[in-house]
């Protein structure tokens, strides 16, 4: 039953209803959502914000009846080549209060495939941006944004639903502010020129990491991510007599082998003096001997040490959903309050 | 309304400690980092009264308030207070603030629960020697910052502990880093070392005009405490004594300075026989 007052909506699909092969069908680059948009009866959905994401595409809107609504729905599956039986599988639909509790859910990151992630909140914005430049935000999308916006930095502040990291690459990188503070006079080591080690030292470089040096069995490869990545290249063989330079260091080699032995690691440590020593072991087989961890000063994570933290913080930010959803229920309602008060 | 005794000021200190290290014990089992600024004013108000304390004791005792167990460890405690209110913010330490109220704490209590610390008062103990009470005020204050080291150290050992055992998070998620408690400490034990330093260097000059005026136990503790101290920044410096090593070294050498106050302590002259007791001073 459609609830009294105007026909606010939520209608799309996303990585709750929809696998990643039909998202990529979904997707409404700019050119598409201007052809989208040039389909749409105007009169009949005043007001229309489109959010599109890796992992979702959604609209949330103001329609004059439910025919706009299934105009839209109409005009979405012409334009994206979907059948519309095909898209009714997957879409997600709510009206009234409900929508507005999924916009606030959305926005506070409780519906994101990574929960508790910032990067929603950011994507929200630039979506209602968008439409208030294209003159598509009104009245009603107005108060609803805004008021998503406050709820959801409400969520993020009063909540622990975005505390801890739930990726291995930024785990490791929390990891590495709890030894060293911050990371601006930090020297990195990658031994390895594999995905996951690329990834980590992507992390470390966006927290301002100092430098960063490739070390791989295959020197062509080191020198091509050193190039990617803006970093420098060493010769595999060369990485144990210049342990002592570097704060940490990253395994990701494919090597049968562990290739740190505890031996280099301990002169390391003389010329080091008092600094750390942190090793990130995310290679399989492991590239650090374990016996390295017994060493004074010396830190080693291995990749199932930083999965289970990462498993942990998302335990604790799980654990936060029902209270997040509850504060999420009231600020809906209230606002659904208002609507009907002024729009109604 | 029966006038505040010295006592009652340094009680009145005690408590506001203790309800400094009670705001961030809570903040802790929450699972959430506690009001610095909260912490700052509690231990700042606690410090006024502790400095008022220490005042009327002065006044009573005709120098700076020494002469006893209990009167040393309260300027210890009062010294770490000093020390922190005034550069611990420049640290930016989480969790320091917290330390430093359970430390003045722990100490300010513990002379108040002991009465036979403070049975007996010793007054004009510098026989009107200003350099002589300097060395001592020196000396004790020096204490002091090897307490906050020492605090720092066993903030040290917990965060090395939860790194090596792979616990981050929680309340260890609260602590400092390894490397920001291991420059701090260095600090510490610099400026700790340096203050006894000079102690040691004022009270050596009328120590060699007068070598029979100080106590062979008392110079020895003093001492030793001293060179400990030195030896401890000597192998850190050259790289011998780092991480945890150099944190039991700081909890440790402090544990033996407290103690090394028992010898200073009884080296002074037996109450009554250089001045008649001190009356207790109230505030009026």
């Amino acid at each position: 039953m459609t609830p009294p007052g105007p026909l606010v909506f939520h209608l799309g699909a996303s990585h709750h209803t929809a696998p990643l092969a039909l998202r990529e069908k979904l997707a409404l680059p700019p050119e598409r959502a201007a052809a989208l948009h040039a389909r749409l009866p105007t009169a009949g959905l005043p007001e229309l914000v489109l959010l599109n994401t890796c992992n979702r595409v959604e609209f949330y809107g103001v329609a004059s009846t439910p025919a706009d609504l299934a105009a839209l729905e109409a005009a979405f599956c012409a334009v994206t080549g979907l059948a519309p039986a095909d898209f009714s599988a997957i879409r997600a639909h709510t009206t009234g209060p409900a929508a507005l509790r999924h916009l606030l859910a959305v926005a506070a990151g409780l519906e994101s495939q990574l929960l508790g992630e910032t990067e929603i909140f950011g994507q929200v914005k630039d979506a209602y941006a968008a439409a208030q430049t294209a003159g598509r935000a009104g009245p009603v999308l107005n108060r609803v944004f805004q008021k998503a916006f406050q709820a959801a930095k409400h969520i993020r502040t009063h909540t622990a639903i975005n505390e801890g990291q739930v990726s291995v690459a930024n785990v490791a990188v929390e990891l590495a502010l709890t030894v060293f503070g911050d990371l601006r006079s930090v020297r990195i080591l990658l031994l390895g020129a594999g995905d996951i080690g690329e990834k980590t030292a992507k992390a470390f470089q966006s927290r301002g990491a100092a430098a960063l040096t490739v070390a791989n069995r295959t020197p062509e490869r080191a020198l091509a991510l050193a190039q990617a990545l803006d970093a420098t290249a060493l010769p595999f063989e060369h990485f144990p007599h210049h342990l002592a330079d570097y704060d940490i260091v990253v395994g990701s080699t494919a090597a049968p082998e562990a290739v740190v032995h505890a031996a280099p690691v301990a002169a390391a440590l003389d010329r080091r003096r008092a600094r750390p020593l942190l090793f990130l072991d995310l290679a399989l087989p492991r590239d650090i001997a374990p016996e390295v961890a017994e060493l004074e000063n010396v830190y080693l994570y291995n990749l199932d040490d930083l999965a289970k933290i990462a498993a942990q913080n998302l335990a604790a930010r799980e654990a936060e959903v029902a209270r997040a959803r509850t504060l999420i229920a009231v600020r809906a309602d209230d606002l659904w309050h208002q609507i009907l008060t002024r729009h109604g | 309304m029966p006038p505040l005794t010295d006592r009652t000021w340094l009680w009145l200190a005690s408590a506001c400690y203790l309800a400094g290290a009670a705001l961030g014990a809570i903040a802790l089992l929450r699972g959430r980092r506690g009001s610095t600024a909260a912490i700052y004013v509690v231990l700042a108000a606690g410090y006024a009264f502790q400095t008022f304390g220490l005042y009327l004791r002065g006044v009573a005792v005709h120098g700076c308030p020494l002469g006893n167990k209990f009167e040393l460890i309260q300027f210890t405690a009062w010294s770490a207070a000093s020390l922190y209110l005034v550069v611990g913010p420049a640290f930016r330490l989480s969790l320091l603030g917290f330390g430093t109220a359970l430390l003045a704490a722990s100490l300010g209590l513990a002379t108040l629960l002991f009465p036979e610390w403070d049975a007996a008062r010793r007054t004009h103990l510098f026989g009107g020697n200003p350099w002589i009470e300097f060395h001592a005020a020196l000396a004790l204050f020096s204490y002091g910052v090897f307490g906050l080291f020492a605090l720092v150290s066993a903030l040290y050992l917990v965060r090395h502990h939860g790194l090596k055992n792979k616990r981050v998070g929680g309340a260890f998620a609260l602590l400092p880093s390894i490397r920001d408690l291991d420059v701090i400490g260095l600090r510490l034990l610099v400026a700790g070392v340096a203050l006894l330093a000079l102690s040691l260097g004022v009270g050596s000059v009328w120590w060699l005009r007068e070598p029979a005026s100080v106590n062979l136990f008392k110079l020895l503790a003093t001492v030793g405490v001293f060179l400990a101290y030195v030896l401890a920044l000597a192998l850190r410096l050259k790289g011998r004594l780092v991480g945890r090593r150099q944190a039991l070294a700081g909890t440790g050498l402090f544990c033996a300075a407290l103690l090394s106050l028992t010898p200073v302590n009884s080296s002074r002259p037996p109450e009554g026989a250089a001045s008649p007791p001190a009356p207790e001073v109230s505030a009026r």
